[in-house]
């Protein structure tokens, strides 16, 4: 399968947007399996979705995903990172934003830009524990209202705790 | 007292009334498996073919079940109301049979038995008036569960059963002009020698009797205050065992009562059909009370296939019915049927 | 006792919800003003499960997801694998995987109608559904022995290869659904009460229903074409020749119209996929113990229900990092709310029901 970003135009001209607008606030980026994902600091996030959304015509935030990177990341490194996977219709394109976030650290809400992203956020709050600054409604969603803990973090047990 | 006294006006009005109980009670029975057996076939399905033969114990099976059954009274419930409903739904449903006749007489020796328990110049008022009680068992059901669904589904059946009361009011009145008379029996009557039945005669008169008639025992496409799927089931949400077994009993009856109503005010009750053609003679030979049962059993059965045909109304679109297009539509049919009586 | 608000408990218990869904619905005398959807009852902890489990011994548990339309679920899991391997499917293979796929489909519209049609009160339209269902199973039980968790993919290809028996067993199945779907639309389509009910009701905008990211039939019926088999086709989705129905009144009528004529398409793709099925391999030969180099991968099908996604980041060893579904139906019934909004308590079922959700995707 090709790998080269040279056969993706609209990427390319994504990634050519953020570099010349945001520069300092791109951590990194890395394209693999024909999917671009660009890393931005936490403080970037709504105006780089927003400009993503408005000028390059990203109008659909498929998904939110929280990682947990307590195994994987060197102790100094964020814990957790939130992935949100853009899409462009019509037009077709995929995009992943990512954003790293530390202990106790909150990401700002997006329901502001893309209502899917209400019950997304409240599952990841949910499941991983990550607040999310301006989000209308943050409570959890899955599991009971006095519940204890996050269940999908590396440190919970897989048998639950009793 | 002489023997003859004893039994002409003791023995035989009790039979009467013992029969007046038991012949619904009967065609419920039957109903309970018609309605299972052909729902079944029209969806392709079996339906219960286990308990007796083809499963015609079934019914019985139904009703040993629900005996045994707990008998539920919800803590805050008004115990009084909650306990008298189900008896007075059946009880007004049960007590218009008095009046509905069964065949033509026929004697027996020197006496004329009457196929009916009592024959008043109004019958058909007084049937039309006690199938209206029954209003009182469900909203006291509803009321006296205590509880949100039944008090909206006990809301919903009578605003139902009284909005659908108006064209079975205006509909029945055409009947009555041409008949000149509000006693059953003389309906009946007035449809023999070679008249043509007023199902015929006013085509109308009989489509509108028959929605109403649907749309009053709640039965679909009219039954969303009992559906399942919407308010659990109503106004009997809350009743369990023998009390659950009343309501479902007296709806049957009630469903009996109005197909009884139809066959006699617009198909004739017991009159064979095609009374004049000579080569079919041979279906006066059949007496006039299977002729009745022939019938009925006919429109009980046009009840099973509409329930197991059509969707549900929406509750606003059932009482707009009521009032936009039916009460209008007998109100007109009234007006032209008199016009045209007057004119021809 | 009050008439203006009152707060009304469906759930989680009910005969249709569609599975152990709570809805709390606040009527102002039949009118409803909320509906807030509280889910969580069926919640297994899968995406916890999959980090502890190998590549290949996740894919059962992707069966219990949209428990309806299981090789939807399957498929969508098997591609993100695949992806994520760098790895190139045999074309039997991925012909094999379409005709499952839109088999798979066809049982699920069939339940998604049958039940709506139950809930409004066509009883009957239920059982005919269910009867056509019955025999699309039994192609299923003969492939891989499953009828409703079907299995019927595997890492690398499909389990078994399609012989006379299952495909003369499809034809025969397929030959009988062209009149199933003719009663049903006879006994529905032109019906006053199915048009009073459904006509109307439930009705999104289609600015709405974007932002709030539906999708599948609910979004086509408001006027999008969104269809990732045409979007961005996988699965040699390109090779067919289909259409995608697209309407734009966004009510349950239009909802339903769009599952009918998506019917109809999947059957067109089958018979052009069993036409032209090409000779060569069934499955690729993939490592037992199956370690994927380090990566991550996020792909997306269009499952019955709408696009399902999985999101896949390998760390080199046998079990994921992380695995994260996007579920079609999670997402879908946010916009319950808003499609409820105004219409009558007695709608409510019926919305749900054309929103077509299962709980074991939403919950995972």
């Amino acid at each position: 399968m090709p790998d080269g970003m040279a056969d993706s135009p609209r990427l390319l001209r994504v990634q050519e947007f953020l570099d010349k607008r945001y520069g300092a606030g791109i951590l990194s980026r890395s394209f693999e399996k024909m999917e671009l994902t660009v890393k931005i600091k936490r403080a970037e996030l709504l105006s780089v979705l927003a400009a993503l959304r408005d000028e390059l015509g990203f109008n659909v935030l498929d998904d939110i995903i929280g990682l947990d990177n307590l195994r994987s990341a060197a102790p100094e490194e964020p814990r957790f990172s939130l992935l949100y996977q853009l899409y462009q219709f019509p037009g077709f394109s995929r995009l992943r934003i990512a954003v790293d976030l530390g202990e106790g650290e909150e990401a700002d809400s997006v329901t502001s830009l893309f209502r899917s992203a209400n019950w997304e956020e409240r599952e990841i709050f949910d499941l991983l524990g990550i607040r999310f600054a301006g989000h209308p409604d943050l409570r959890r969603i899955y599991m009971p209202d006095d519940f204890e803990g996050y269940p999908l973090r590396k440190d919970f047990p897989l048998e639950g705790k009793p | 007292m002489r023997a003859e006294t004893w039994i002409f006006e003791f023995l035989i009005p009790v039979a009467k009334i013992i029969a007046v109980i038991l012949y619904p009670m009967i065609m419920v029975i039957v109903m309970i498996w018609l309605e299972r057996r052909v729902v079944a076939w029209i969806q392709g399905r079996v339906g219960p073919n286990r308990v007796g033969f083809q499963g015609l114990l079934q019914p019985i099976a139904d009703a040993l079940k629900l005996f045994f059954k707990e008998d539920i009274i919800p803590k805050e419930a008004d115990a009084f109301l909650f306990n008298i409903s189900p008896p007075l739904v059946m009880f007004s449903s049960l007590l218009a049979f008095c009046f509905v006749p069964l065949g033509e007489s026929f004697r027996v020796g020197g006496y004329t038995l009457n196929l009916w328990v009592a024959d008043s110049p109004v019958g058909l008022l007084l049937v039309l008036g006690l199938s209206a009680i029954g209003v009182f068992g469900i909203i006291f059901g509803g009321w006296a569960s205590n509880s949100k669904y039944p008090l909206m589904g006990a809301l919903r059946s009578v605003v139902q059963v009284l909005s659908y009361e108006i064209p079975i009011g205006l509909t029945v009145l055409t009947v009555v002009f041409f008949s000149g008379s509000i006693d059953l029996i003389e309906i009946v009557n007035h449809q023999q020698h070679g008249r043509v039945w007023f199902g015929f005669m006013l085509p109308v008169s009989f489509v509108v009797f028959w929605i109403s008639g649907i749309a009053e025992t709640n039965r679909a496409p009219f039954d969303l205050p009992e559906a399942e799927s919407e308010l659990v089931a109503g106004y009997h949400t809350e009743y369990s065992g023998l009390k659950f077994a009343y309501f479902y009993i007296a709806e049957y009856t009630h469903m009996v009562l109005v197909s009884s109503l139809v066959v006699i005010l617009f198909f004739g009750g017991w009159l064979p059909p095609f009374p004049n053609v000579r080569f079919l003679s041979f279906l006066g030979w059949i007496p006039g009370f299977v002729w009745y049962l022939i019938k009925i059993m006919f429109f009980l059965y046009v009840y099973v296939w509409i329930r197991a045909t059509l969707p549900r109304y929406r509750f606003d679109a059932l009482i707009k019915l009521a009032w936009k297009w039916l009460v209008p539509l007998s109100l007109a049919n009234l007006f032209v049927v008199v016009a045209l009586k007057y004119l021809l | 006792m009050a008439f203006k608000e009152i707060e009304l408990n469906m759930g989680p218990q009910h005969p249709s919800t569609h599975g152990v869904l709570r809805l709390k619905v606040t009527v102002d005398n039949e009118v409803v003003l909320k509906v807030e959807p509280i889910i969580g009852y069926l919640h297994r902890g899968m995406e916890k499960l999959w980090e502890n489990a190998t590549y290949p011994q996740i894919l059962p548990f992707t069966d219990r997801l949209d428990y309806l339309a299981a090789v939807s679920n399957n498929l969508a899991y098997v591609l993100a694998v695949e992806k994520l391997m760098g790895v190139e499917i045999p074309k039997r293979a991925q012909y094999i995987r379409v005709i499952l796929a839109e088999l798979q489909r066809l049982a699920s519209h069939l339940s998604a109608v049958g039940f709506m049609a139950n809930e409004m009160g066509a009883v009957s339209v239920l059982l005919y559904c269910f009867q056509s269902r019955e025999g699309i199973m039994d192609i299923f039980e003969n492939y891989t022995g499953g009828r409703l968790m079907v299995h019927g993919v595997r890492i690398g290809g499909v389990p078994f290869d399609l012989d006379e028996d299952v495909t003369g067993l499809i034809r025969r199945s397929l030959a009988e659904i062209p009149g199933r779907i003719k009663d049903i639309e006879g006994l529905l389509n032109e019906n006053r009460i199915w048009e009073h009910r459904t006509r109307g009701i439930g009705v999104i905008k289609p600015e709405d229903a974007f932002a709030l990211g539906l999708t599948g039939p609910a979004l086509r019926a408001t006027g999008f074409a969104w269809d990732i088999r045409k979007n961005i086709p996988y699965c040699s989705y390109e090779d067919f020749d289909f259409e995608v129905p697209v309407l734009a009144g966004g009510d349950v009528y239009d909802r339903y119209l769009v599952r009918m004529e998506e019917m109809r398409q999947s059957m067109r793709i089958i018979e052009q996929a069993l036409d032209r099925l090409p000779q060569g391999e069934f499955r690729l030969r993939v490592p037992r113990l199956l370690k994927i180099p380090p990566g991550e991968v996020f792909h997306t099908v269009e499952a019955p229900k709408g696009e399902l996604g999985f999101y896949i980041k390998s760390d080199g060893t046998d079990k994921p990092e992380r695995v994260k579904m996007k579920s079609p139906s999670f997402i879908n019934l946010q916009s319950l709310e808003l499609m409820c909004k105004g219409n009558l308590f007695s709608d409510i079922v019926g919305i749900l029901g054309s929103l077509d959700i299962v709980l074991g995707e939403i919950d995972k």
